[in-house]
């Protein structure tokens, strides 16, 4: 039993040795300096979309007026393309604000 | 193998040390390496320490009592699979699925955000190897679960009755999964104020953690309530105990945190409150485990003779300094980018709701942590008992109730009295109509129970609204048949219509809540076979006495040595309405010098209760039988006098035949609880909720919404 417990440490051991010490081996370049920053954006952008959608809904099931709703989806558009035009500057892949995507220009967000 | 436990222990001290150190090396000095070797070190610490639980679960199932927490808590009587569950009934070994469940659920979070918010992470990865070597240490130091005595004793003490229950057996688990959940938001709040980055990112990327925590947690704390009124014998699911009430603390900050990220995400505000609401999450969590480990504070739920109280005060107190002064020196980038545009928004519902879920965790607070407040200011020791509870927490609950009805209804910015009328007239409608319905039946003897049910019929309309609305909005861009239409609704909006199902659930609980206690009905009294007690509407006859000896033949499947019941006729009007079988186990007592036969019964003895459970009514019963009678003491006494250990159970036949043939009078505890059963549906309701909230969205589902939405901002660009 004890030979059994001591070669289970061992693999053990050497387990960890190996998980922890592998990334030291094979240093990674550090990410970009602006990658936080394009991460950020890209966290903002999806939370205006979500917005965008949400104030959509909101109109759909009648929390919200024609008027209303127009005004905020105004401003919440702005507010998106602010938010597209500092991604491209980033230089993110995903920052175009109209792409071919064939998508049908009437969202359906229900 | 008690050895190699130990050695995992030592190795995953190390590995936390080492994780700290590489994780701030890796942030601080730009070396991204290091910061990857720190985040291994968690998985690494998740292995080390399912290797450690796995060698005290061995320990456990095969009965290895030179483990001093198996002897303890263990025995062969036991059945395997409380045996198996009775690791965390332990001080020690609840320490060890903590610290396990810690590097799981922390392996897990930063596994998925591997390429997100390295620096934050890198930070987070600290805190969370700091918490897990916290309590590898508090385990190397102070109750370790690998502790052993030579030679071991042949037997164990067995698992405390009260805890062999099928509930107690996953309650710890899910708890602990909550207050191990909450460290994942407070690590990366952590993380995002030492780094600076306190925009909507972190949030974002740990909100699923803390709703799983929150799900966790509630699911636990329903649980543990669950245990108390099916399994203590004294018939309720909320007594206010301090452990009850620090499991619920975290759960109603992490309820508030839940509603005001949103305000976060969408409008860039709050952040302040949502860090400090975060921070005080965990720490409140941190402060759950303390009471239960510190022996400060009396409960049934706490360990006994814990001494951990020191090293956890000084974790609290760094969290709460810590958390203090970074949020102070963050103060200038935590402002808010909008100010609220009206009163009348989703965002004023969602802060008030902050507002009365923080007043009643502070209330709750100051009840729980009164006793150590009036030592320390007056030198004796006072407590406040459930009506000072309930005095403060029921208006404050009521508003809840109230305002779950009202967020859902609401638009995000503004509202406008004309669609606020439109949208509140069906609530206000239902909830007026419950009220008069109710006034006219059951009077005003209870406002405010009859408040509450009218609040909850204005949030189930609400909900119900929204869902209709919903669901024709769909059906008008898609001209899907309805089934269709919701189920395409829900998936497309999660988190919107899974909240709506939890406030729903909430609600449907709370009912249960406010009916169960002000409309029970509460019999104590002594019966003998033959006789009746009148209870509510229901008549209940003890018709006979029962019986089983032996851990093997227990009917309630928990090892006693002998269990005395009564089988109880209940009837209403005449009819029969159910049979109820309550009974008492009598367990063996591990005291030394005791009889042969005292030893087997003299341990702990656990009423075991028996219900009829309804939609409309619970009805509930408790026995106390009489084993003091001199009929039955007699035979005791000649057992502990004539027969050797191994023939107690010679004597203890006798004692049941002698209790058959001539039962003395019983007591029972007998309660009809209307609509009971609405609390578990309610929080089944809730926690579904949570999970189609908690369920990732396919990722073309995900896509297209994107695509649409950019499309949106598109044809903005176009028009400009």
């Amino acid at each position: 039993m004890a030979v059994l417990i001591v070669i289970i440490a061992l693999v053990l051991l050497a387990a960890v040795i190996a998980v922890i010490g592998a990334p030291l081996l094979r240093p990674r370049a550090a990410p970009p300096a602006h990658d936080a920053e394009r991460q950020e954006l890209e966290a903002e952008r999806e939370a205006k979309y979500r917005e965008i959608r949400d104030a959509e809904l909101d109109f759909r099931t009648g929390k919200l007026s024609r008027q209303d709703h127009a005004a905020i989806d105004a401003a919440l558009r702005s507010e998106a393309l602010d938010i597209l035009n500092r991604l491209q500057r980033c230089g993110s892949e995903d920052s175009k604000p109209e792409e071919a995507t064939g998508e049908r220009s009437t969202p359906r967000d229900a | 193998m008690a050895v190699l436990g130990r050695i995992c222990l030592l190795l995953a001290l190390v590995v936390c040390a080492y994780g700290v150190f590489a994780s701030l090396y890796g942030v601080r000095r730009g070396r991204p390496e290091f910061s990857h070797s720190g985040r291994r070190a968690v998985y690494a610490l998740a292995g080390i320490l399912t290797v450690a639980m796995a060698v005290l679960e061995v320990a456990f199932l095969g009965n290895d009592f030179s483990f001093d927490t198996v002897a303890k808590t263990s025995s062969r009587t036991t059945p395997v699979l409380y045996r198996a569950a009775a690791v965390w009934s332990s001080q020690e070994g609840s320490l060890l699925l903590w610290a396990w469940l810690l590097s799981l659920w922390s392996s897990l979070a930063l596994f998925l955000l591997r390429r997100r918010m390295r620096e934050v992470a890198s930070y987070a990865t600290a805190v969370l190897l700091g918490f897990g070597g916290f309590f590898v240490a508090l385990m190397i130091f102070y109750a370790t679960p690998f502790s052993t005595t030579k030679p071991a004793p042949a037997e164990g003490a067995g698992l405390d009755p009260l805890l062999r229950f099928p509930t107690m057996m996953i309650h710890p688990p899910m708890l602990y999964s909550g207050y191990t959940l909450c460290t994942i938001p407070f690590a990366f709040a952590v993380g995002a104020l030492l780094a600076r980055r306190l925009d909507a990112e972190w949030i974002r990327a740990t909100r699923r953690f803390a709703f799983a925590a929150w799900l966790f947690l509630g699911v636990g704390i329903l649980l543990g309530a669950r245990w108390s009124y099916a399994e203590l014998g004294w018939g309720g699911y909320w007594g206010w105990d301090a452990v009850e009430n620090a499991s619920l603390m975290p759960w109603l900050t992490g309820t508030a945190f839940l509603h005001s990220l949103m305000i976060q995400e969408k409008r860039g505000m709050l952040k302040v409150w949502n860090v400090s609401l975060v921070l005080a999450t965990g720490t409140l969590a941190i402060m759950g485990t303390f009471l239960v480990r510190s022996g400060i504070l009396n409960s049934i739920h706490a360990f006994g003779g814990a001494t951990l109280g020191v090293p956890f005060l000084v974790l609290i107190s760094i969290l709460i300094a810590g958390s203090v002064y970074l949020v102070t020196s963050r103060a200038g980038m935590l402002r808010s980018e909008h100010r609220l545009d009206s009163l009348v928004s989703r965002e004023a519902a969602f802060l008030a709701n902050n507002i009365v879920l923080v007043g009643l965790c502070f209330v709750i607070f100051w009840g729980t942590y009164f006793p150590l407040i009036s030592e320390a200011l007056t030198g004796t020791e006072a407590s406040v008992g459930p009506p000072w509870f309930d005095r403060y927490t029921v208006p404050l609950a009521l508003v809840l109730v109230l305002l779950s009805g009202i967020g859902p209804v609401i638009s995000w910015r503004r509202a406008t009295p004309a669609n606020a009328r439109r949208s509140f007239a069906l609530p206000l409608a239902a909830a007026l109509l419950a009220l008069a319905v109710l006034l006219a039946t059951a009077g005003t003897r209870k406002p405010f129970a009859i408040a509450m049910f009218a609040c909850a019929a204005f949030a189930l309309a609400a909900v119900a609204q929204e869902f209709v609305r919903g669901v024709r909005a769909r059906r008008a861009l898609a001209a899907e048949p309805v089934p269709l239409a919701l189920l395409a609704l829900v998936r497309r909006n999660r988190r919107r219509y899974g909240g709506y199902v939890v406030h729903a659930g909430i609600a449907v609980l709370f009912i249960g809540v406010a009916a169960s206690s002000s409309f029970q009905h509460v019999v104590e009294t002594g019966l003998s076979p033959g006789q009746s007690a009148r209870v509510g509407a229901y008549d209940v006859r003890y018709v006979r006495p029962t019986t089983t000896i032996s851990p093997a033949n227990d009917a309630a499947h928990t090892g006693s040595t002998l269990s005395l019941g009564a089988v109880l006729d209940v009837s209403r009007g005449g009819r029969h309405v159910a049979t109820l079988l309550p009974s008492q186990g009598y367990y063996s007592s591990p005291e030394a010098g005791l009889g042969s036969v005292t030893a087997q019964l003299g341990g702990q003895a656990v009423s075991h209760v028996s219900m009829n459970a309804g939609i409309t009514r619970d009805v509930w019963s408790a026995i106390a039988p009489d084993l003091s009678a001199p009929s039955l003491q007699r035979i005791i006494a000649v057992g502990n006098r004539t027969l050797p250990p191994q023939d107690a159970a010679v004597a203890i036949g006798y004692l049941a035949r002698a209790y058959l043939a001539n039962p003395p009078p019983a007591q029972f505890r007998l309660i009809v609880s209307p609509l009971v059963m609405w609390i578990w549906i309610g929080g089944l309701i809730a926690f579904g909720g949570g999970l189609i909230a908690l369920w990732p969205s396919p990722s073309a589902l995900r896509r297209r919404a994107r695509a649409a939405a950019r499309t949106r901002v598109a044809q903005g660009l176009a028009r400009a």
